[in-house]
């Protein structure tokens, strides 16, 4: 398993003799101590299943009524103010921007380097190398979510502050760089590369799984038609595990999209009413960031349920990229066997 | 101990291929019995239908009749879990657990039973592990796990453990074909001791091992891939292997085959 | 591709570095570990994060008391007995808690245990958060494991005549016994890191508590998050000092999983 993650592209798979596990019936039979345990297995797979249910039913639940009473239209609306219950204006086009921002930021550096990283230890290191540098990238998600805030916002941000106004000076003509007058430099895209350094293991751990698992046959056919290490990699090692790095980075989308106390912690919220722009030097609120900063308010019903409503959009959003790894994942298995 | 086996017009089958078919055929008490022919011929899946062993493996099924002297195996009030304690089975590679140090492997079959008592099971492990010709190379360290055994070992454990809770029957799947010539020939002299107390049934890909070892020999094939496997000729080893009354038998064993 | 790996070394020693610098020498002083900050203002030094950590623990033993056995049931289900649509949906339904937010998790728990229960926001609630979180990583990698049992075993069992729970129990269990240790481990230290969920549930208090049903439980990353905007030294160096505890404690616990796993990686 990559410990990391918790996830595996092997999870499928049937053990190392490539047999299934033996769960015939004959095996079981009708003595008591089987029908107790069988079904005591049985029992927590059901749990589980209602516990998802309840989970998914309970959200909807508490979210339909208050995105009934909404004013405004809940999936359009910048708006976000739910202290009068009877006059309930919230929507989530601002959380939904800032939320996919950073996470694309996160990516857009996460992805390169995880894979870089990744390929770095299963190919090029040097055998005694290579184990203690996964055990090394590996680290980097033992350190706890609060810790990157705090070492974003009191060391990371102040140090890069200044490189960051040089982009805004010179590329702020592009609507994308323009300044948006955030002071103290915690931006979008700030948090995207903090981010991008929490997903990092994941992404380095789930390819530097299937990069380990490409054939011998390919790589040794690459090398001895007089291929280079390099291109090697390009015709043999990439399109093996192409499925599996896409399937890591959208795993690891799923985790920078519900990122909750570092972003919190990071990005500077913006006043209710300030204008909107495209740049990601601005500051903003993530779904998760907004739940998290109002956590203390949760009061009344309608305000509760105006939050869970947002809540509810991530666990969608992170729900269909799951999704989408979880069938690049299929997909491969029914390749590889 | 010891019991004959009768075997009439059974089928057996992965879902809904039918791997074996039509096989009937006797085991007599104390002999031992080879079952020969190439791969895929179903002589492993007819093996474990022996012990009903076959039926942990997902969709496997069977049609007729196995009788275990007066008693059928597949009768609807038999509890298979029962049959595998009548009829005990080595299996192709060594497979002793490896969680267990040697002691413990031979007496799981009883602990696990739920046998007590030091004692008997002591007596049970010592009488065992003479009787798979261990007992002198492994006495003294009993309390050392098995899997650090040596391969011929680990198979001779893996008897050990089987005869502990005092089958009637040994079925044993190529018990030597993942052993050196030395240990296959130190399972071979077992076998032949085995029989003055157990009806043995034994799978091999070895034709010479089957004809030093068994006294009747079995010779299954397959028409083509995905036809299911068929009994051939079932007769005296010696008929078998000089006087064959199939042309296809005698073309396996003299190597002229497919 | 060397250049790739020193970028990715650089935030992790960087951070590491930040950490001890700020905080190792608060560590060092034996108050830490024995004292609370009962009474103790962000002006004043001194105090200790032993209700801090007295509270991380608590609350991690008793999300792994309660998530360990359905996880490992659950995972005994889908190895050994799990076949066709059920087990399909089961699958299906631990894939979507894999990816569930952990801010959604403390919302779905709010909503379930203060909204609807009108119980007070207490430590079991963010134990059953974290249970949310923690059962996924539990049934994966007990999944995982149990799969690399040969079956070798399984069929030795059976054909000794153990029915199959006793082979599951006796024969399969302590097999892949040290891999669900170590999954067991990670999945623990996974959740003692989280903060989102103890945001909505756990409010921090400076005093040691020890009762998960009633008063606020502090754990270590309320403590950092309550004094995180703090300008003043003694806070600050409090707030470095409390991440370092907790990165100690769940690289601790990594680190236990790994060697374990090391020691006992199932035989061949």
């Amino acid at each position: 398993m990559s410990s990391v993650t918790g996830v595996s592209i092997a999870d499928e798979l049937p053990g190392p003799d490539r047999r299934h596990t033996l769960g015939g019936d004959g095996a079981g039979t009708g003595r008591l101590g089987d029908r107790l345990f069988g079904g005591a297995a049985k029992g927590a797979g059901i749990f589980v299943i209602g516990l998802v249910s309840l989970v998914g039913a309970f959200l909807l639940w508490q979210a339909l009524p208050a995105i009934a009473d909404d004013k405004v239209n809940f999936l359009t609306s910048r708006e976000w103010s739910v202290d009068n219950a009877s006059n309930l204006r919230f929507g989530i086009l601002e959380l939904l921007w800032t939320t996919i921002a950073v996470s694309t930021i996160g990516m857009l550096i996460a992805v390169p380097v995880g894979v870089a990283v990744a390929l770095f230890i299963t190919q090029y290191a040097p055998t005694w190398l290579s184990r203690p540098a996964a055990n090394l990238v590996d680290l980097l998600a033992a350190v706890p979510s609060i810790v990157y805030g705090i070492w974003g916002l009191k060391t990371f941000v102040p140090v890069f502050d200044p490189v960051q106004s040089f982009l805004k000076d010179t590329l702020g003509w592009f609507p994308l760089f323009s300044d948006a007058g955030i002071s103290g430099g915690s931006t979008i895209l700030m948090v995207g590369i903090v981010l991008a350094i929490m997903v990092l293991p994941i992404v380095t751990a789930l390819s530097r799984e299937v990069f380990a698992q490409t054939p011998v046959t390919h790589t040794e056919g690459a090398l001895a038609l007089g291929a280079t290490k390099w291109e090697m990699i390009r015709v043999a090692v990439l399109p093996f595990g192409k499925a599996g790095v896409i399937s890591a980075a959208m795993l690891a989308l799923g985790r920078a999209l519900g990122e909750t106390i570092a972003v919190t912690i990071i990005l500077s919220t913006l006043a209710a009413g300030s204008d909107w722009t495209w740049s990601v030097f601005n500051g903003g609120e993530t779904f998760a960031s907004r739940i998290a900063n109002n956590a203390g308010e949760f009061d009344s019903p309608a305000k509760t349920g105006a939050f869970i409503a947002a809540g509810l959009v991530l666990f969608v959003l992170t729900f269909v990229v799951n999704a989408i790894a979880r069938i690049v994942i299929e997909r491969r298995k029914a390749f590889i066997e | 101990m010891a019991k004959r086996i009768d075997v009439s017009d059974l089928n057996v089958y992965y879902g809904a291929f039918k791997a074996v078919e039509g096989v009937t055929m006797t085991v007599e008490p104390r002999s031992v019995t080879a079952f020969i022919g190439p791969s895929g011929c179903g002589k492993s899946t007819f093996l474990r239908t022996l012990n009903r062993m076959h039926e942990v493996i997902p969709g496997g099924r069977v049609e007729g009749k196995v009788m275990l002297d007066d008693q059928d195996l597949y009768a609807s009030d038999v509890d298979p879990v029962a049959v595998r304690r009548t009829v005990g089975m080595v299996f192709q590679r060594p497979n002793p657990f490896p969680t267990m140090s040697i002691y413990d492997n031979v007496a799981a079959g009883l602990r696990l039973n739920g046998v007590k008592g030091k004692k008997k099971l002591d007596e049970v492990v010592e009488k065992s592990l003479n009787g798979a010709n261990l007992w002198n190379e492994v006495k003294d360290r009993l309390a050392k796990p098995g899997a650090g055994l040596s391969g011929g070992q680990q198979q001779r454990l893996c008897i050990a453990r089987a005869i502990a809770v005092e089958p009637q029957v040994l079925l044993m799947d190529e018990p030597c074909s993942a052993l050196d010539p030395i240990s296959t020939l130190a399972i071979e002299d077992l076998i032949s001791e085995l029989k003055s107390q157990y009806t043995i049934v034994i799978v091999t890909h070895n034709m010479q091992q089957a004809a030093r070892v068994s006294d009747q020999t079995a010779f299954f094939n397959l028409a083509a891939t995905g036809k299911p496997g068929k009994l051939v000729e079932v007769a005296d080893t010696q008929k078998i292997f000089n006087n064959p009354g199939v042309k296809a038998t005698e073309d396996y064993i003299s190597g002229r085959f497919g | 591709m060397w250049g790739a790996f020193l970028l990715a070394l650089v935030p992790l020693l960087w951070i590491l570095w930040t950490v001890v610098s700020k905080g190792g020498h608060l560590l060092l002083d034996s108050q830490w570990w024995t004292n609370s900050q009962k009474g103790i203002t962000a002006r004043r030094e001194g105090g200790g994060a032993i209700h801090a950590i007295q509270g991380t623990l608590i609350q991690g033993l008793t999300t792994a008391v309660i998530s360990v056995p359905i996880g490992v049931m659950t995972a005994i289900y889908l190895v050994e007995y799990g076949r066709g649509r059920l087990a399909k949906a089961v699958s299906f339904m631990v894939d979507i808690l894999t990816g569930v937010p952990s801010i959604v998790a403390g919302l779905f728990i709010y909503a379930l245990w203060v909204t609807t229960f009108g119980f007070q926001r207490v430590g079991f609630a963010v134990c059953l958060a974290l249970v949310l979180l923690m059962v996924p990583v539990v049934v994966r990698s007990t999944e995982e494991m149990l799969k690399l049992v040969p079956n070798e075993l399984r069929e030795a069992a059976y054909a000794l005549g153990v029915p199959k729970w006793k082979t599951i129990v006796k024969v399969v269990l302590p097999t892949a016994f040290s891999g669900i240790i170590t999954g067991v481990l990670l999945g623990l230290a996974r959740v003692m890191g989280e903060t989102a969920p103890l945001l909505i549930l756990g409010p921090y208090s400076k005093s040691i508590a020890t009762d998960l049903f009633s008063g606020l439980m502090p754990t270590l990353p309320t403590m950092i998050n309550q004094d995180r905007t703090e300008s003043l030294q003694p806070a600050v160096d409090r707030v470095w000092a409390a991440a370092l505890t907790l990165i100690l404690l769940i690289l601790l616990l990594n680190l236990a999983g790994r060697v374990i796993a090391r020691l006992g990686s199932v035989k061949k």
